[in-house]
């Protein structure tokens, strides 16, 4: 391309300025999306069928019967067939959307944030104060996540928001090393040196400069860490430490009906199925976002 | 105080015209060299050795020497994007960033720059409009004044804004770039602008357009830049004064058309004969010097410029040259034990 002093005729120059915000051209880019549009459907449709449970759901996901355990996926009165003491699966797996999506989003979220700031922070400031922020996290690094999950939450005692705590503190190291690590990559350009050159004190810089390149890959990340926290959280709730049974929850379900794989394998799957379609179209619509945020494009 | 200017200008010229608008006294800076966590930093690059210079007013100091001589690292500290190990800076009078002087927020305000880079340098995810209002509002302007000033800006640097103010710098050619880059440098109405390789990644065609537009700002704006390049026809055409630099120390300093007929120093003459000549005759395949310039890390005592010398003393190997003056032009300044007269001109 030219070096152009005078306005020239080129084709894809933009006759009106636009005045299109950043993020709804973000949502105009995602639109032509399929894969992303689908996994959004997904997900409404789960949140939707979570949070209006008591109106859609077909059944009482407390109520048990002795007589219609186990029931095939099909029959008569349970669509989705019935858990080991004859609980509607349909009804159990709309209610566990609730719970499931809690503790799925939720420590993800909240890692996100608190990871985020803190690697931003250890990244763009650098020398002693990363030093500082990063040897702590890798104290949390030295355990495998599920062992670390279980004593934080054993620490803090049972309960759902204590789960939620421990879960939490599990995916802020993660986090905050994919934030530091991009910012360090970031924060070498020479648009952060004109930045600094304009006086402007850290935080703008980062709020401005830095965090534009840097959410993209760790809200990839953390989409990832969804399914994740999920898994980790009926593995809490197994051992007593998160949801309690009868509460209907994907993992304890998974858990509860895993006596039954042999015999009906296909219901004892479907807490696990679901599970999978979560995260899956978390993952496909983290994936579109990102290239929708993607300015290249 | 009261001067009249073309431009809406704001010339606090506290020391008048005779103060050298920047005076640099032994700037410093090695860069430790690390060869592991635990090992003792026994090792230094001598990056930037005792640099001294001032700057006049209105003028333009040209920075040349080989790659790796330590010209960016002299604007970076100039600039305090990296902190000096020890040198004085005084900027119109005031220290910079020392007790009564003038603080380092107020000094940047007056200090611009502009990079070699012109795509590392603006932010992918600003529309250049944004970028060139952000140091503003970082100053206190309010966002409507910046963006209307950042439109007039990228106006005068040939960008209309209706067409470019909001597009992303992928979306732009390298020359147009580099033009946002100054006119985000410009946008603080800056006094002092350096200039590090600014042109260097155009081509020919577009560097010229861009030094002339940099010549029409700065008669417009009263503005001193310090230029700094390896090309020598550049710096012959930008430069009222050049400063030539080796391995992080000033070998000459002088009026450009002195450097450029009388230089004085061995380096100096070496790189001015390395100039392609544009007379098929003149041309020739001789290298003008010999080897590479010795490893900064830990230079040897005397002149640093020893090896590759072909005049080299006794003497240049055991005391390092001060900066002198030589011949009969004023201010004409060489780092050379060999006394040399000034060739006559040609």
């Amino acid at each position: 391309m030219r070096d152009h002093t005078q306005p020239p005729q080129s084709p894809q120059a933009p006759q009106a300025p636009q005045s299109v915000g950043y993020w709804r051209a973000v949502l105009r880019r995602l639109k032509h999306e399929p894969l992303a549009m689908l996994s959004a459907g997904v997900l409404l449709v789960l949140v939707i069928s979570a949070v209006f449970a008591p109106w859609l759901a077909p059944g009482d996901p407390f109520k048990a019967s002795m007589l219609k355990r186990l029931m095939p996926i099909g029959s008569p009165g349970y669509l989705l067939g019935s858990d080991e003491l004859g609980r509607d699966m349909l009804t159990r797996l709309m209610y566990g959307a609730r719970l499931s999506l809690v503790m799925g989003v939720v420590p993800v979220f909240s890692a996100f944030c608190i990871g985020t700031t803190l690697g931003l922070f250890a990244g763009y400031l650098g020398g002693r104060i990363n030093m500082v922020i990063m040897r702590i996290l890798d104290i949390f690094y030295a355990f495998p996540s599920v062992l670390l999950a279980v004593a934080i939450s054993g620490a803090l005692g049972p309960g759902l928001s204590n789960s939620l705590i421990a879960l939490t503190l599990v995916f802020v190291p993660q986090i905050v090393r994919v934030a530091e690590s991009v910012t360090t990559q970031v924060r070498q350009l020479d648009y952060i040196e004109a930045a600094r050159m304009s006086g402007a004190n850290a935080f703008s810089i980062i709020r401005v400069h830095v965090l534009g390149s840097v959410l993209g890959p760790v809200f990839v990340y953390a989409t990832g860490l969804l399914s994740v926290s999920m898994i980790l959280a009926s593995g809490l709730s197994f051992l007593g430490l998160g949801v309690k049974p009868p509460e209907p929850e994907w993992g304890l379900m998974l858990n509860t009906l895993r006596s039954a794989i042999y015999n009906k394998p296909f219901v004892a799957a479907l807490p696990g199925a679901f599970i999978f379609l979560t995260s899956i179209a978390f993952n496909l619509l983290a994936d579109g976002v990102r290239s929708a945020m993607d300015i290249k494009k | 105080m009261s001067q009249e200017t073309t431009t809406p200008l704001n010339t606090q010229d506290r020391g008048g015209p005779a103060q050298p608008i920047l005076v640099v006294n032994n700037l410093k800076k090695y860069f430790p060299v690390r060869s592991g966590l635990f090992a003792r930093e026994g090792k230094f690059v001598h990056a930037v050795d005792n640099v001294s210079f001032s700057v006049a007013k209105g003028k333009t100091l040209g920075i040349v020497g080989e790659s790796g001589c330590g010209k960016s690292t002299t604007a970076k500290l100039i600039a305090r994007l990296i902190n000096p190990d020890s040198g004085k800076m005084v900027f119109d009078g005031d220290g910079v960033a020392e007790y009564g002087g003038i603080a380092l927020k107020e000094f940047r305000k007056n200090l611009q720059m502009v990079f070699q880079d012109s795509f590392a340098s603006l932010n992918p995810r600003l529309t250049i409009e944004q970028t060139t209002a952000y140091g503003p509002t970082v100053h206190g302007v309010s966002r409507a004044q910046a963006f209307a000033q950042a439109r007039s800006l990228l106006q005068r640097v040939g960008l209309a804004p209706e067409q470019f103010a909001t597009r992303y710098p992928h979306e732009l050619s390298g020359g147009q770039r580099q033009r946002v880059n100054i006119a985000r440098a410009l946008a603080y109405q800056p006094r002092l602008v350096i200039l590090d390789e600014a042109v260097a990644a155009l081509d020919k065609s577009v560097q010229a357009q861009v030094l002339n537009l940099l010549q029409e700002l700065k008669s417009e704006r009263q503005l001193t830049y310090l230029f700094i390049s390896h090309d020598l026809h550049v710096v012959h055409y930008m430069s009222d004064e050049v400063m030539v630099m080796y391995l992080g120390q000033v070998v000459e300093k002088g009026p450009v058309e002195r450097i450029f007929s009388h230089a004085a120093h061995p380096y100096t003459r070496a790189l001015l004969s390395a100039i392609p000549s544009m007379d098929p005759a003149k041309r020739t395949l001789k290298s003008p010097l010999e080897g590479d310039p010795p490893n900064p890390i830990n230079p040897p005592a005397g002149c640093r410029f020893q090896d590759r010398c072909p005049l080299v003393k006794d003497i240049c190997r055991s005391v390092s040259p001060m900066l002198a003056p030589v011949g009969v032009v004023y201010d004409h300044t060489v780092a050379c034990h060999l006394n040399l007269e000034p060739p006559p001109h040609e």
